[in-house]
């Protein structure tokens, strides 16, 4: 697993049945990453990452994977590109995906 | 609300029509993998041993949902399919799809529970999705201007729909080392970019004027790119299969399987040089043949050419496009071709006007398409490894008409060929594996070279854009080649210039360092006004670049210019 | 653990798998290509069935004219991505002749099985909880082939001419 120097971390998988990008919470997920909870320590996101790794076998979620997030304008944001691209959705069609308001 | 277009009844093209054995194979298929799917959901398969079963059903989990890759076999489409494709995006996906680089359509928006459904719904109309993706022989694709154009020795796709069903659920090639695609062509215009395939097959005339068939192999794009090599000059017709099977089988014993990105065929005959690999393909091949169970004989041959008949084109036509304005005039300079009917032309319908993403069609107009094929083109549609489509046989006489419902459709734009005719593949926007978007550079290039004007005078120019190192957007093989990489969190796009994937292949030399996404746009634009300074009469950018080599291009390129 | 699938049925499995380095039990034994080429005049003086297990990088043309000394070749599937199994069957059943048992064993998939059957294999390793009928099942999902291959069974090319 990396190493992270410092930082805030959240988790994400896939629904199995629809595709549907999720963010942990607790011990559940999410739709939106906002409502998504937060990892203010390696610790708490090793251990949540290893939660959902032994609930693989519900067959209900998919690849959980933890990323890097930050604080911005009083709100959490992924660090990379590509997580921005799948909280939100497509750029190029900003009438589709959860910036739209729609979920799979 | 869009016009409807003057209504003449679905028309049934010539192509390849299931008979009882293909419907049962599809529908037997579709149950299998909806067998496989309810195992998957009761996990009694986990998602590693799901994953390779789903992807041989086109099935990708991609960054927002699952996407669909459905076949089009050598990009050829009836309306009837069209319309099952526009319904399939409506009902099941979010009203749009996307034609790809190897001639196949993609929906981004799939739920997997849906997938079982619409297999049926595609069975229904000839289709499948079978091999669209996984370690196997992928869709077979074909020059888009076959069985229309006078310049091939003859129609390609009767062979591709051979090599399909051989290679469909082939026993011993559905687990090979990686993907495997082959192209089929037969015109000098090489059109099917075959010398970047695993395998391709071009229909040759031998020196006694025999027709027979030209087998290369190891070309690709991805990570490291390569051009195909030769290893047959002249397989006589009867055994190219036998040859094909050769090839493949020893791909897969003697493929690397340690390391992903050193598995492709190409990588195998790099390793060992063309001439020990055609050694270990012609000693299968002596084998194969002997044993006699794999022959293609001459009446198998003729009854799948019969399929695809030309159909019965119109005697006494003029042989004259009519005026019609300034704006057709412009579209016919670039998107008719030659047709080898008299009073026919080929239209190619660019997916590219500039703003749009390229390759994309909604489901309104995919039917307004398919009512077009009916009206004007036989009911028949073929789409291109450069994500445009093709209507193959259309009278002179209507191309007017056609001109002005395209335009309703916002897909008018007279760009065939010039540098707006943007490859772009879905980039990070969509793609699970994408380091950077490249549909917005796409859009921003083609707004920047908008004007009509400055697009004839720059002239030929492919510009291929791709989001990551697997080259989906066959950046390798672009007069300009854009190349998407994550810098330390940031998109940067680094340009490759000289590739070429028409018969005179090439592979495009990297010029530098990335430029950011709001610099990428200006250094093209630098590199194309070089072209103009330098450029002979007569040359296209491809051609200066070839005579005077990267170092002007570069030194423009990377100049400061103030915002 | 797993037991033995052979021609559709579940049998005993005769032979008794022998490390490396382990004594040879008496009877049948299932030894490593590389085990063989070292004591390769030791195992074939046994009076006994010799089976072969392979591994998926190991090309049966290396047994040489042995090949038809083993009762039966076991092929490894090390992982069940790696497919080149389906062409050692298929090159042990055509070009080698070979007329003994061809077992998979490793990881693989019911879903492979078929496949496997195709070009040549005629029988399994399969977990304990596996029953024929599944097997029999992976056989006939698809029921018509386009392809010839080792098991000699109908094309649709063939089915299609003698309509």
């Amino acid at each position: 697993m990396a190493q992270h120097l410092s930082g805030l971390q959240m988790l994400t998988s896939n629904r199995l049945k629809s595709g549907d990008v999720l963010y942990r919470k607790g011990a559940g997920w999410v739709l939106t990453l906002a409502e998504g909870e937060v990892y203010a320590t390696q610790a708490a996101a090793d251990a949540a990452l290893a939660a959902a790794n032994a609930e693989l076998v519900r067959n209900e979620f998919v690849s959980p994977y933890l990323f890097e997030v930050r604080e911005k304008d009083g709100g959490i944001v992924p660090v990379k590109e590509r997580e921005i691209i799948r909280a939100a959705g497509p750029t190029v069609h900003p009438h589709t995906g959860k910036q739209a308001g729609q979920y799979q | 609300m869009l016009n409807p277009v003057m209504k003449s009844g679905p028309v049934e093209p010539n192509m390849y029509r299931y008979d009882e054995f293909d419907v049962k194979f599809v529908s037997e298929r579709v149950e299998q993998f909806a067998g496989q799917v309810a195992r998957r959901l009761s996990g009694a398969l986990t998602e590693d041993q799901f994953k390779p079963l789903r992807l041989m059903n086109g099935l990708y989990l991609q960054l927002h949902a699952y996407m669909l890759r459905i076949a089009v076999p050598y990009g050829t489409l009836s309306s009837k399919q069209l319309r099952k494709l526009a319904h399939i995006a409506r009902t099941y996906d979010k009203n749009f799809g996307h034609f790809t680089t190897r001639q196949n359509l993609q929906l981004n928006w799939i739920k997997l529970v849906d997938v079982p459904a619409i297999l049926r719904e595609l069975a229904d109309v000839e289709m499948h999705c079978i091999q669209t993706s996984g370690n196997c022989i992928r869709n077979v694709t074909a020059d888009q201007f076959a069985g229309a154009t006078d310049e091939e020795i003859e129609d390609p796709r009767p062979l591709a729909e051979i090599i399909r069903q051989w290679s469909s659920l082939h026993p011993e090639f559905v687990f090979l080392a990686r993907k495997f695609k082959i192209a089929v062509g037969a015109a000098p215009h090489d059109r099917a970019a075959l010398q970047f395939h695993d395998m391709a097959v071009e229909i040759v005339r031998n020196a006694q004027g025999r027709v027979g068939y030209k087998v290369m192999a190891g070309g690709g794009m991805g990570r490291i790119p390569y051009i195909a090599h030769v290893m047959s000059e002249f397989v006589e017709r009867e055994d190219i299969l036998v040859y094909l099977e050769a090839v493949l089988r020893v791909y897969n014993q003697d493929s690397r399987r340690d390391n992903i990105h050193k598995q492709r065929i190409k990588i195998l005959i790099n390793a060992i040089g063309p001439e020990e690999m055609r050694r270990r393909v012609d000693r299968e091949f002596q084998e194969l043949k002997a044993m006699g169970t794999l022959q293609l004989p001459q009446d198998e041959l003729d009854r799948i050419t019969a399929y695809f008949a030309p159909p019965k084109f119109e005697s006494g036509l003029s042989d004259t496009i009519p005026e019609a304005g300034a704006d057709f005039a412009n579209w016919v300079k670039t998107n008719i071709s030659k047709h080898k009917a008299p009073g026919y032309a080929i239209a190619t319908i660019t997916l590219k006007t500039p703003g749009q993403v390229p390759g994309d069609a909604t489901s309104e107009q995919m039917d307004v398409i398919a009512d077009l094929m009916d009206a004007f083109s036989v009911g028949e549609v073929r789409v291109t490894h450069e994500q445009n489509l093709v209507l193959p046989h259309v009278r002179k006489k209507d191309l007017p008409v056609i001109f002005a419902k395209l335009k309703e459709l916002d897909f008018a734009a007279p760009n065939a060929g010039l540098i707006t005719d943007i490859i772009a593949c879905p980039g990070l926007d969509y793609c699970d594996l994408a380091n950077a978007r490249s549909i917005p550079i796409a859009q921003n290039i083609a707004r920047k070279f908008e004007n009509l004007d400055r697009q004839h005078q720059i002239g030929e120019l492919k510009i291929k854009i791709s989001g990551c190192i697997n080259a989906c957007g066959h950046h390798h093989a672009g007069h300009i080649g854009i190349l998407g990489v994550d810098k330390k969190g940031v998109e940067f796009y680094q340009l490759q210039l000289g590739g070429s994937s028409a018969e005179d292949a090439s592979i495009g030399e990297i010029m530098g360092p990335g430029f950011t996404e709001h610099e990428i746009a200006g250094a093209v634009e630098r590199v194309v006004n070089v072209y103009i300074a330098e450029r002979k009469s007569g040359e296209r950018f491809l051609d200066t670049y070839r005579r005077i080599g990267m170092e002007k291009f570069k030194a423009a390129a990377y100049e400061t210019v103030a915002a | 653990m797993s037991k033995l699938l052979k021609s559709g049925a579940f049998a005993a499995d005769p032979f008794t798998a022998a490390a490396d380095d382990a004594a040879l039990a008496e009877g049948p034994v299932l030894v490593s290509l590389a085990r063989f080429q070292k004591e390769r005049e030791g195992l074939l003086a046994r009076n006994t069935a010799l089976g072969v297990r392979l591994q998926s990088h190991e090309n049966p043309e290396s047994l040489g004219a042995d090949v038809h000394h083993f009762a039966l070749i076991a092929l490894e599937f090390p992982k069940f991505r790696d497919g080149r199994a389906f062409s050692w069957a298929r090159m042990l059943r055509t070009r080698l002749g070979y007329k003994g048992e061809i077992r998979a064993v490793g990881d693989f998939l019911y879903d492979q099985m078929n496949y496997q059957h195709r070009v040549g294999f005629d029988a399994w390793e399969v977990p304990d909880n596996f029953t024929v009928e599944q097997f029999a099942r992976a056989l006939t999902e698809m029921t018509d082939v386009y392809q010839p291959a080792a098991d000699g069974k109908k094309t649709i090319r063939e089915l299609r001419a003698n309509r």
